[in-house]
């Protein structure tokens, strides 16, 4: 079963089952790191359909660990979409009045270009010779992608914690071709605190051996015991202390009593053992070193002299954005320094601090008063944008 | 939140002051009510800074453009001239420093218009004078010890801090308790013991 899973995320890089669009040597792409990624693919999937004017198109930007398969059957993993709480027919995202567009970021490990993609010019797999991928190189990339529908004008971005990063970036560089943004659970950049949960994941894939300085593809391994760690220690802080306290409390795992071992005696160490086993499957452990790195370097104000405010100066997007009280990945005070910065440029910003216990990742689950936010939201847009019911 | 009628003529008082198309900041934007109806009836692009998160997630859920914030402290984030109209309804007796706010709704819109109830009512007067206790009323229903009005005014206060301000008082409506305006003709102590809330347009 695992070693199925396993097998289906190695089809996925170079042959993904999503559609793929190949960019030549014509049309490279140019990255922060100061080169130049060429020839490179991005894999995305749809829903619905584009009108005539081209106007209701819809991006939906993944997290670190998601991928484009945000309201089909994952083809890995074979569980619902990410988003399909949202998104899909008749749902709050209407795939039979807009067109959802989502893709793989470049630097994953479903279908566009990342370090598990075979390299053109060796035959074998990037590994570690892949540049470093910028949230704002993805984006770009994303760019090139609704170019090729033609759609000059997104009616709508969102997306949650990465995928809001993402969502902060089309705002900010391409402002004009952006109605409305809708940034979630997320910052304008990572804090320390977060590079360090991020430096500790690496380090932990980087300490496996059988990671082989990062061509473990080369030698048929994969560094599996270094990436269940780091995604057990990510894992955490995706939830809360009362989520957990709630969900496992000092509950003991299949036992009556205490083993005096190190064995999983407790509900919450086996649960998050599962965690990372089965993460292990699905993803490349180079993929997670190349996707954390993009989210520490982020620093959207850094880009913009160190003012915020100027990365959205005469913006016309619409923004909502929308924390969680117990996230402490990016808690609440992240979203308010992004509305003060956009309250500064003059934006029409709308803020919902939404009181839950669930921590970051409520973002992905049915959060009733998140849906009404962002119902509210994309209702009011679609009636300035002119989209019809 | 209920709306008793004479509060709705002072919405609709504000209304009037606002030309289509403006735009319009509204500091304790409550459940929208203003904002919604200045909307409907003059096409704004309307903003809310409204304190309590209940009230704001309410406004986004229908589709308004609110924050959660606090004009005592969250004003200082928008930029000079940002907007046509400012608009403070019913909350300058509420915040901890209204010389501030006011000096910042100044700075933020071209016009600013606020709203207060009138503390120099003939009301609350009575009901000092000669009960010797602070007034409770259909308007002000708070106890001393509960309420959050912690800056009360009356008219003639308030045309005191524009004229320190260097504010302008382009245009003045005081209502009486039954939510009618008081006769411009009628001379400032008049407005200032029968009205029972008052509405200014300002600019600096």
């Amino acid at each position: 079963m695992a070693a199925q899973r396993a097998a289906r995320t190695k089809d996925e890089v170079d042959h993904p089952s999503s559609p793929v669009l190949r960019f030549g040597p014509d049309k490279p792409l140019k990255l922060d790191a100061g080169t130049v990624l060429s020839p490179f693919q991005i894999a995305y999937q749809t829903y619905g359909t584009l009108n005539d004017a081209r106007s209701n198109a819809i991006l939906v930007c993944h997290a670190l660990t998601g991928d484009q398969h945000v309201a089909n059957t994952n083809p890995v993993t074979g569980k619902p979409g990410w988003w399909e709480v949202l998104i899909g027919p008749g749902k709050i995202i209407d795939t039979n009045r807009f067109f959802v567009i989502c893709s793989n970021v470049v630097g994953g490990c479903l279908g566009s270009t990342g370090p598990a993609s075979t390299n053109p010019a060796t035959g074998k797999p990037y590994g570690l010779d892949l540049p470093i991928i910028t949230i704002r190189d993805m984006v770009r990339a994303q760019a090139m992608l609704i170019d090729h529908f033609g759609i000059e004008k997104l009616f709508c971005v969102l997306g949650g914690s990465m995928g809001g990063m993402q969502v902060l970036e089309w705002a900010a560089s391409y402002p004009e071709r952006v109605f409305c943004a809708l940034p979630i659970a997320t910052g304008a950049r990572h804090s320390s605190q977060n590079i360090a949960f991020h430096e500790v994941g690496r380090q932990a894939v980087m300490a496996d051996p059988d990671w082989h300085g990062g061509k473990y593809l080369d030698f048929g391994k994969r560094p599996e015991k270094g990436l269940a760690v780091a995604r057990m220690a990510a894992h955490i802080t995706y939830l809360s202390e009362a989520a957990l306290h709630r969900k496992f409390g000092r509950n003991l795992q299949d036992r009556e009593a205490l083993t005096f071992g190190f064995d999983a005696d407790f509900q919450i160490e086996s649960y998050l053992r599962h965690q990372g086993m089965t993460f292990v499957d699905r993803f490349d452990a180079n993929s997670y070193l190349y996707l954390t790195r993009a989210m520490d370097y982020f620093d959207l104000a850094a880009d913009h002299g160190g003012r915020l405010a100027d990365a959205f100066a005469g913006t016309k997007t619409r923004f909502c954005l929308v924390s969680f009280t117990s996230d402490w990945l990016f808690p609440t005070e992240e979203s308010r320094s992004i509305v003060h910065a956009l309250n500064a440029a003059g934006a029409s910003v709308s803020f919902v601090e939404i009181e839950t216990d669930r921590g970051h990742d409520a973002f992905l689950l049915d959060e009733p008063e998140l849906f009404a936010a962002i119902n509210g939201f994309i209702a009011s847009a679609a009636r300035a944008r002119g989209l019809s019911l | 939140m209920s709306v008793n009628r004479a509060q709705r003529v002072d919405l609709e008082v504000v209304t009037d002051l606002i030309p289509a198309n403006s735009r319009v900041l509204d500091v304790g934007s409550g459940d929208g009510l203003l904002l919604e109806l200045l909307q409907e009836t003059k096409q704004v692009d309307g903003r809310g800074l409204e304190l309590s998160q209940r009230g704001v997630n309410e406004c986004v859920a229908r589709g308004l453009s609110v924050i959660q914030g606090d004009a005592d402290t969250d004003l200082k984030f928008y930029a000079d001239k940002g907007f046509d109209f400012v608009v403070l309804s019913q909350t300058l007796q509420a915040t901890r420093n209204p010389k501030v706010v006011l000096d910042e709704l100044l700075r933020i819109g071209n016009r600013a218009i606020v709203s207060f109830p009138n503390f120099g009512h003939w009301r609350v007067r009575f009901s000092l004078l000669i009960k010797g206790r602070m007034p409770v009323t259909k308007d002000l229903p708070y106890s001393w010890y509960d309420t959050p009005n912690i800056h009360f005014c009356t008219i003639r206060d308030f045309v005191n801090l524009c004229e320190e301000l260097g504010a302008t008082v382009e245009k003045a409506t005081a209502l009486d308790a039954n939510g009618q305006k008081i006769g411009l003709s009628m001379p400032w102590w008049f407005w200032n013991f029968f009205g029972q809330q008052a509405v200014f347009l300002l600019r600096r």
